[in-house]
């Protein structure tokens, strides 16, 4: 990667707009991953009888949209449109003024289309099944490209837009294609990053709890329980990040403020089976993030791993970690789902960006819940309970798997406070 | 249902589609598109509404009908004279 300032592919990351359950904006999701707090509570969700925990986010959905907008549109829309309004006023673009045919829109997404098919079957199943009730709406609100296309809507932007299926690697994803069509020169600024509206649908809690893989504790902050010996499966969440990328150069010009550089990235397929991991692809993933940054493994100060308290998961990433990083003990692992639980299209997103601010602070978040570790996940550096003061970070790997076996790897760099840095 | 009952129900069912507009000036004689943000998906709504509510099936021929208050009050009238609200 070369150092030049006028480089075009680097690429920066200069607005930060989020929701997760525990924080509706950078600084109170961090002061809360700081402090222990959980954002998993009770929730109620259609047909599943047994109780159910969840992710839920409690930001204003209309402090950026009209009523109207929210009826014809959908909550990944509705998450999306938050998030992306958020990043944009943190920019300090002068959004007036941008030419809105060079903004790019792309968001990753595990899936979507299920509440809307859902909510759809349900309200025909109270008129006898008569599909003459079934919403004309239905199509606009369950097209994949439904949340990056809201996002233009309710933004004005004439340039290209699409959704990232990439399951739970899709966070990742959606910056891995914003910075690819930015070096490509296809646009001028991405809007990029993960969405989630999962908690919405019964059928992921319901399919998570047919393969076992559901969690549960009777203290909803106790119940995802990544690494831990006691850990029973995943805690379904909703959520969004999603930030302004720009080339280097760009951001520059305007003086942008620079959260950190995305000098890594890497995406690869097990090729194996639909549900069950592969450390090896995953190590071989985190090799070639590494190798395209120009990096070794000593390299790393944080790994933000995407580990999501399953069995199988959490053991096969282990080994991926180890068979990568080895024992070094100045390296911290953490992992942000123990608090906010599995926010799907949108972890990737909110892991990486709820360490960001560790490239100022120097500190590494813990992993909460790990009261016992597994010793079939033997990571010594992993950060547990409570948040670990580093000597220095500089970059910042982060993790991001999902189904079908699709692993993406982003390595942020600290970007220095003489260009714009502010975490520096 | 009276001619006001049924204008009540037009008037809530614009409500759930128009959250965003003020209702409380409605001219009965002017189109609904003239006074408020109306296209068609909103439009299907109204017929939606209807259908699911009160079980009225309104052909697309007939469309027509429910282009301002007074002419959908006089449409509906005969097809839910005997419709409690």
């Amino acid at each position: 990667m070369s150092d030049s300032l006028q480089d075009h592919h680097r690429i920066v990351i200069t607005g930060v707009g989020l929701t997760s359950p525990n924080g509706d904006n950078l600084t109170d999701y961090r002061a809360n991953l700081l402090a222990g707090k959980s954002g998993v509570v009770p929730f109620q969700t259609r047909y599943v009888k047994q109780p159910v925990l969840a992710g839920v986010c409690h930001f204003d959905e209309f402090l950026y949209q009209k009523k109207k907008e929210r009826r014809r549109g959908t909550r990944a829309g509705s998450v999306s449109i938050y998030c992306a309004n958020e990043a944009l006023k943190d920019s300090g673009l002068d959004w007036e003024n941008v030419r809105k045919n060079r903004v790019g829109v792309y968001l990753g997404i595990t899936e979507h289309g299920n509440v809307e098919t859902e909510n759809e079957i349900y309200e025909i199943s109270q008129f006898d099944y008569d599909t003459k009730v079934w919403s004309h709406h239905h199509n606009p609100r369950t097209v994949a490209n439904n949340p990056a296309g809201e996002v233009t809507l309710n933004l004005g932007i004439t340039g290209p837009h699409l959704t990232v299926g990439a399951a739970c690697a899709a966070g990742n994803a959606g910056f891995i294609y914003g910075l690819q069509m930015l070096r490509l020169k296809e646009v001028d600024l991405a809007i990029a990053g993960g969405i989630s509206e999962s908690v919405h649908t019964f059928g992921i809690f319901a399919s998570f709890a047919s393969q076992g893989a559901l969690a549960w504790h009777e203290d909803p902050a106790k119940a995802c329980r990544p690494f831990d010996v006691n850990r029973n499966g995943i805690i379904v969440s909703e959520g969004g990040g999603i930030c302004t990328l720009e080339r280097l150069p760009d951001a520059l010009a305007r003086g942008a403020k620079i959260y950190g550089e995305i000098v890594g990235y890497a995406m690869n397929s097990d090729a194996l089976d639909f549900v069950l991991p592969s450390s090896t692809r995953q190590s071989e993933c985190v090799q070639l993030a590494l190798d395209r940054a120009g990096l070794t493994a000593d390299d790393i100060d944080i790994v933000s791993s995407h580990a999501t308290a399953t069995e199988q998961g959490d053991i096969e990433e282990s080994k991926a970690l180890r068979a990568v990083f080895g024992d070094r003990p100045s390296l911290a692992i953490n992992n942000t789902k123990s608090f906010i639980g599995h926010a799907m299209g949108a972890a990737g997103a909110l892991e990486l960006l709820g360490n960001v601010p560790s490239f100022a602070d120097r500190i590494a978040h813990a992993t909460i819940n790990l009261d016992q570790q597994d010793p079939r996940c033997e990571l010594r550096q992993v950060v547990a309970n409570r948040p670990r003061h580093m000597e220095k970070v500089e970059y910042i790997l982060n993790n991001s798997f999902g189904m079908l076996g699709i692993n993406s790897v982003v390595i942020v760099k600290k970007f220095p406070a003489e260009h714009g840095g502010v975490y520096a | 249902m009276t001619r006001p009952e049924i204008r009540e129900v037009i008037i809530e069912i614009l409500e759930r589609i128009a959250p965003d507009e003020d209702l409380s000036n409605l001219d009965d004689s002017v189109a609904f598109r003239e006074q408020m943000e109306l296209d068609s998906m909103d439009f299907l709504d109204i017929v939606m509404e209807l259908r699911k509510q009160y079980r009225v099936q309104i052909p697309e021929n007939e469309y027509e009908n429910l282009l301002t208050m007074d002419s959908t009050v006089n449409y509906l009238e005969p097809k839910l004279a005997d419709v409690a609200k």
